[in-house]
């Protein structure tokens, strides 16, 4: 094993550990220590630190996409949106009659526009089991439909990355509409219970942190055995050189398609973990804004690495809460001003940095030997 | 030198992926009247050529001739405006993709050496490993020792088994070259295309890269394009000339070395 192989072991080792300690150690501590104790963890925080990691998975998927395959896909947010909703609509059908309006059949936002019914799409949607598998399906088939027209097409760069941006926001556009059946501008909010259990209750805050924890830890060692197969290096020769791989048999538009629909279910996955943590799923999570920002965590973490874009989402989501919180107005221009320095200074992000800084100079060289 | 036919063409496993390419009635390789134009400029005029079963054919011309372009004519990465281009007598090739010609078959070398410089030199004969190349079996497939061995007596033929971890990226012109043969190896296609082989070798890697031809035709079809005309003497049974975008002549080398017309075309223009 190389030099380089094993820098970045180490940090995938590292960052691995931390995942695990954190999903472990908070859940555990708020069982053992009593509510006024130091290592107890509030609620809030418990949920900010979940709504992180649903950001790290969110990374991580867009890292799968732009890092290997070398598709900046400036929608990814439009993914996470609509595995939101989808546990969003299961979130709504739980409250049942205990809404404003007390109907079992609609939720309140449907029966405020004096619709009698369901809408069709909404059925099903009170059955966990399948609501989860719309969490995969719903981002899934919208990624599939569009990379099979857009790939087919032969479609690729800047102009890729504009229809990404367009289709988030007509997305947006169409979420707003109360026509639509989504809750509109409100979108779907006021969640009572999930699987039965209490949603705002602290055990349960505890639970869903402890499984975003595990989704992400899970997706990391899933996405890392794709890179590591023969795919991903098909995926990578893709990136680099993309007309040369069709010389060799591969049909290009196809992996693209693979790694696109990939990342799109595991951004779904990462919106259904996002709602019941914040309690709302509106179309702002459509704006082309919030996938641009996406963007930027895998780009400050360093992308093309896994680990990074985790580190990325975590470091620049913090920064955020810290910020927003100092100066509201300041954040656009101190994200804006990341992505420029980042770009400028440190073109492989932190991960870069911490690279360069266990091995002095970068060689290629690398000894011989049976590859494993 | 420890090239020999043996080594890069019986070692492989023989997988059934071939389509039915039928060429007991002669040629392998037809082009009948392909024209292509570029902005109105005629990059192929009428051009045809045959290239027979196993044959090493060589092609020669000022550049400019159209001898990139007709390599991409059959690749599938032009399309003509006219003409017809056919594998064996029955494999219409306009109607394929360059997967599926690629699959079909037919491989190329490219004339800017086009190696994958992320992936190690092992990776990139791997990946060129001839087998099955749709998404999910290429997720889940592991090389079986028969292919390691394949891929390992490719490095041996390409001299390059010290280099087999290095990143592709960090090789030498020549050896860029020579891996990208090795890919070429590892396809096991019936017809090999070969751009400009020698660009940038050492005297020695082109004396090996001859010999290495030589030991592959009969059973490959290749076709060479080549500058070096002493290069093209050392491998070169049939050689076509292409001028203008057609076939200027045809012959054996002194043939057409002493041809008034491509004297011309070299010397006089
Ligand atoms: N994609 C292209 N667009 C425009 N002109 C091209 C293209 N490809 C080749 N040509 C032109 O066609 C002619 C033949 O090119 P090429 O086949 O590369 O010649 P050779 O390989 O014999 O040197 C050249 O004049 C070249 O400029
Ligand atoms: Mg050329």
């Amino acid at each position: 094993m190389n030099l380089q192989n094993l820098t970045q072991d180490k940090t995938y080792a590292s960052v691995l550990i931390a995942l695990a300690s954190v999903t472990l150690l908070i859940p555990l501590c708020n069982l053992i220590f009593p509510e006024d104790s130091a290592l107890h963890f509030s609620a809030y925080s418990v949920s900010l630190i979940g709504k992180y990691l649903t950001f790290a998975l969110l990374g991580l998927s867009l890292d799968m996409v732009w890092g290997y395959a070398g598709i900046l896909v400036l929608g990814q947010g439009a993914f996470f949106a609509l595995g939101g909703y989808a546990m969003g609509m299961y979130l709504m059908r739980q409250i049942g009659t205990r809404g404003v309006y007390g109907n079992a059949e609609l939720p309140d936002f449907m029966v405020f526009l004096n619709w009698t019914e369901l809408p069709w799409y909404w059925n099903g949607f009170e059955n966990f089991g399948f609501a989860m598998l719309m969490v995969f399906l719903a981002p899934g088939l919208l990624a599939f439909v569009f990379g099979w027209l857009a790939f087919r097409s032969r479609v690729t760069g800047v102009y890729l990355s504009i229809i990404t941006q367009a289709l988030t926001y007509a997305l947006l556009l169409a979420f707003f509409r109360n026509e639509m059946g989504f809750g509109g501008n409100n979108g779907l909010t006021d969640f009572k219970d999930i699987l039965g259990f209490n949603i705002q209750s602290e055990a349960v805050r505890s639970i869903l942190l402890l499984m975003t924890g595990l989704s992400l830890i899970g997706a990391l060692l899933l996405c890392r055995w794709i890179v590591n197969s023969k795919l991903g290096r098909v995926v990578t020769a893709v990136r680099d050189q993309e007309s040369r791989v069709r010389f060799l048999g591969y049909r290009v538009e196809l992996f693209k398609l693979w790694v696109f629909v990939f990342a799109a279910m595991l951004a779904g996955l990462a919106g259904a973990l996002y709602v019941p943590q914040v309690g709302i799923i509106n179309p702002s999570e459509f704006s082309p804004l919030n996938s641009l920002e996406i963007v930027i965590w895998v780009a400050v973490g360093g992308r093309g690495t896994l680990y990074g874009a985790i580190i990325g989402a975590v470091l620049v989501n913090y920064a955020k809460t810290v910020l927003t919180g100092l100066m509201p107005d300041a954040w656009l221009f101190c994200l804006g001003g990341a992505f420029i320095l980042v770009t400028l200074l440190m073109p492989d992000g932190i991960v870069g940095l911490l690279r360069r800084r266990s091995k002095p100079k970068p060689t290629l060289n690398a000894t011989g030997g049976q590859p494993a | 030198m420890m090239i020999s036919a043996a080594t890069t063409t019986e070692g492989g496993a023989s997988l059934p992926l071939d389509g039915e390419v039928d060429a007991r009635h002669g040629p392998i390789l037809y082009m009948e009247d392909v024209s292509v134009s570029f902005d109105g400029f005629r990059a192929l005029n009428h051009l045809s050529l045959y290239i027979d079963d196993g044959e090493l054919r060589c092609l020669i011309g000022p550049n400019g001739a159209g001898k990139t372009t007709l390599m991409d004519v059959i690749t599938g990465k032009t399309k003509p405006d006219s003409g017809s281009v056919f594998f064996g007598q029955t494999i219409d090739l306009l109607e394929l993709d360059e997967p599926a010609i690629a699959q079909a078959g037919i491989c190329r070398k490219f004339q800017k050496p086009s190696v994958f410089d992320a992936l190690t030199v092992f990776e990139n004969l791997e990946l060129a490993l001839k087998t099955d190349k749709r998404t999910w079996p290429t997720l889940f497939h592991k090389l079986n020792s028969e292919q390691r061995d394949r891929i390992h007596d490719v490095l041996q033929t390409i001299a390059l088994p010290a280099q087999q971890r290095q990143l592709a990226g960090a090789l030498s012109h020549g050896q860029k070259q020579w891996l990208e043969i090795g890919m070429l190896l590892m396809q096991d296609p019936k017809v090999m295309l070969v751009d400009e082989p020698i660009a940038g070798m050492t005297h020695q890697e082109v004396e090996r890269t001859a010999e290495l031809l030589l030991s592959l035709q009969g059973r490959h079809s290749i076709v060479v394009v080549e500058h070096d005309m002493e290069f093209v003497r050392s491998i070169a049974r049939k050689v076509t000339v292409l001028h203008e975008g057609s076939v200027l002549t045809e012959g054996t080398m002194d043939e057409v070395q002493n041809d008034t017309r491509v004297i011309q075309v070299y010397l006089g223009g």
